[in-house]
């Protein structure tokens, strides 16, 4: 086979390869911020009891946890500029992102309001508060709370979706890589290299879902 | 003759075909303590709920100081109020719920000083100072920062009624607060509402505890299958029930 | 050339219809063979000697923590340099599958966890076997456990067929790429695209809860 594993020309890239997961890294901030906003609102349409609210919402779910993520982001980079929206690279991959991880973070958050008991919202009404003011003060953060665990899986998914901009030539962490890759020719160290800083970065992001998991914690 | 606080005439509620009050009729005197007893599917529990809008009700009025509650009759119109009126008031009354449902991710201070501050619009420490003032009344002054987590059920359900009370409501409604009280905790809360009724506190208790009927009430409300079957002084109705089904009632509750 | 959707969509009818072929045909070599190899993951997880639990577990959080795009495009490079004869089809399908295999390990393992042990404890009583056991008793209902999250899991396969595109695999995606490529509709042939693969999973997703109330137990 006569293969021998030379790190030397990944090691040259590294900070090429940094960069990347660091653009990575922002979109997954932002697109994630953005479909958690998105996301909440939806779960609150989820399960609302108005069907203007409920329908669109189970549409718009639907719809996007059934389609492949690379269809969404060659569709918005390629086919909405016949329909009149032209936007770049990296704004039309947080577009999709954004879209995408709103419908997997309203199924979280779905799932957590189920478990609120009806008789916390009857206690907010009984002292008189609106149901705007009882859904920002009680529901939305029990809610959070209760869902921390399938929101730190969800979010180290998320984020390793970032990989498909590399179809778009966004120069992501995947890209960097298959830049680095198709260059040099040491595949083998590039890809070690590459899947240890994605899953050493989920590991992080892990650990620091659960730091925030503790201090959240109520005392009991 | 002291002033009618709660007025209900004729009120009347369906489930779906089920109708679960059938033309009920009350009037509550400014300090009187009224319990309503009597048998689960009775209707009591709904009645109680009504006068704070967490149920709907089909037919009737509902008038709290004179005012109409939940919905505007026109003569033959009738029309719901807006959902910022209803909540306007359901802040005049106070309700302690059997579960307690205290809000879980706030401490006994903070669950008293919620409704203070969103629906009173008070400032932080004014709403600090009645809520401690509350929890004290209660016996909880060195539990103010504690979590629900960390109180047993008694202690929850006296800041549970302090939540309620700190609104300083026309009239409290109580449903059912002991009967998810392990027995050794009840006479706590018990005592308390004892306390409220003594400083003149105008109460409706739905309340399976028929010997604290008995001691505190001055007037008892017997229900069964959506009207009210007898109504009157405790001393008289437990000892000289007028009807079967009170007699019933009583054989098979914890009084003798 | 002819200008509507319809003409052009006539005159693609093969094209599309071998790339349905190929997209079918790696989801379920993904699924079959992930899910084979997932079960012999789960069962090391939750059987294994603490040295097999911990290369298991060491490869199974290595590959959840990799996107899978990651997965298939070093499939596709490592395997043509180590010699591999393999092509993008297979090194695709081999990502795919390996892909596949941790997340139904993981299920397998959670199902196996699940069950009470007064279960394993009753069986013993009467005198069964491990092997008796676990196939009487442990796998049947741990099967019915893992079905929603196993289905769930199918689905996650055929839209990963879609990255094997990115390798020069002509499934479904690349032959809408290349239909575009000649007649420029792009909307049109995006939405059908994306059409064909919603029927797809929602079919799946359905055909799964059928499966769940067919299998469940009478209460």
């Amino acid at each position: 086979m006569g293969y021998t594993l030379n790190f030397a020309a990944v090691w040259r890239n590294f900070d090429f390869l940094l960069s990347g997961l660091a653009l990575s890294l922002g979109l997954a901030v932002i697109s994630i911020l953005i479909g958690a906003a998105l996301g909440l609102v939806v779960a609150f349409a989820l399960t609302s009891k108005n069907r203007f609210a409920v329908v669109p919402a189970r549409v718009y779910v639907t719809v996007i946890r059934n389609l492949p993520i690379l269809v969404l982001v060659l569709f918005a980079f390629f086919a909405l500029p016949q329909m009149g929206l032209r936007l770049d690279k990296i704004k039309s991959f947080v577009l999709v992102l954004s879209l995408y991880s709103g419908a997997y973070l309203a199924e979280v958050f779905r799932a957590g309001l189920l478990s609120i008991p009806r008789g916390l919202t009857e206690a907010g009404l009984a002292i008189g508060l609106t149901g705007m003011q009882i859904r920002s003060s009680i529901i939305a953060p029990l809610m959070l709370r209760n869902v921390l665990p399938s929101l730190s899986s969800t979010i180290i998914s998320l984020f390793k979706d970032t990989s498909l901009a590399a179809a778009i030539a966004v120069p992501e962490l995947t890209f960097a890589a298959r830049k680095i890759n198709v260059e040099s020719f040491r595949v083998i160290e590039t890809w070690m290299v590459t899947s240890a800083l994605y899953v050493v970065t989920c590991f992080l992001i892990a650990a620091v879902m659960r730091f925030v998991e503790r201090r959240l914690a109520l005392p009991r | 003759m002291a002033k009618t606080i709660l007025d209900i005439k004729g009120l009347r509620k369906t489930y779906g075909i089920h109708e679960v009050l059938k033309g009920v009729d009350c009037a509550v005197r400014e300090g009187e303590v009224i319990s309503i007893i009597g048998s689960s599917g009775s209707g009591k529990t709904t009645l109680l709920r009504c006068v704070n809008m967490l149920e709907e009700f089909q037919g009737g009025t509902i008038s709290l100081d004179g005012e109409e509650i939940g919905y505007r009759v026109d003569g033959a119109t009738r029309r719901r109020k807006s959902e910022k009126e209803i909540a306007r008031q359901r802040a005049l009354t106070g309700m302690a719920f059997q579960q307690f449902n205290l809000f879980p991710h706030m401490s006994a201070a903070e669950n008293v000083m919620l409704g203070l501050v969103k629906v009173k619009k008070m400032t932080k420490p004014e709403a600090r100072a009645i809520a401690e003032k509350w929890l004290d009344r209660v016996g909880l002054a060195a539990r103010t920062k504690h979590y629900p987590g960390q109180l047993s059920g008694g202690q929850q359900q006296r800041v549970a009624i302090a939540r309620a009370i700190a609104m300083s409501p026309r009239l409290m409604l109580f449903d059912e607060v002991t009967s998810a009280l392990d027995p050794e905790l009840v006479g706590e809360v018990l005592q308390v509402i004892k306390g409220l009724a003594a400083d003149g506190m105008t109460m409706l208790l739905v309340t399976h505890e028929m010997r604290f009927a008995y001691e505190v009430s001055s007037r008892v409300i017997f229900m069964n299958q959506g009207v009210i079957c007898e109504e009157g002084d405790p001393k008289e109705m437990f000892v000289r029930p007028k009807t079967e089904r009170l007699a019933e009632f009583l054989k098979t509750s914890s009084f003798n | 050339m002819s200008h509507t959707f319809l003409e052009q969509l006539w005159i693609a009818r093969y094209v599309i219809t071998y790339g349905i072929g190929v997209t079918v045909s790696i989801s379920l070599l993904a699924i079959f063979a992930g899910s084979v190899l997932g079960v012999f993951v789960g069962l090391a997880l939750v059987y294994g000697g603490v040295v097999l639990r911990l290369v298991v577990r060491a490869y199974t959080d290595i590959i959840r923590g990799t996107p899978v795009l990651v997965l298939v495009l070093a499939s596709y490079y490592v395997s043509a340099a180590v010699g591999l004869d393999l092509g993008p089809f297979s090194a695709g399908v081999l990502a795919l599958a390996i892909f596949c295999s941790s997340h139904v390990g993981e299920i397998v393992r959670g199902a196996l966890q699940a069950i009470p042990k007064g279960q394993t404890e009753a069986a013993k009583a009467i005198g069964l076997t491990f092997t008796q056991t676990f196939t009487s008793v442990l796998w049947p209902q741990a099967m019915r456990q893992c079905l929603p999250a196993w289905v769930n899991t199918a689905a996650e396969m055929v839209k990963a067929s879609t990255l094997l595109s990115v390798i020069g695999v002509a499934e479904l995606l690349l032959r809408t790429q290349e239909i575009i490529s000649r007649n420029f509709m792009s909307l049109q042939f995006y939405f059908l695209a994306g059409g064909l693969y919603f029927i797809v999973n929602y079919g799946i997703e359905h055909f799964g809860k059928y499966v769940e109330r067919k299998t469940a137990l009478p209460s």
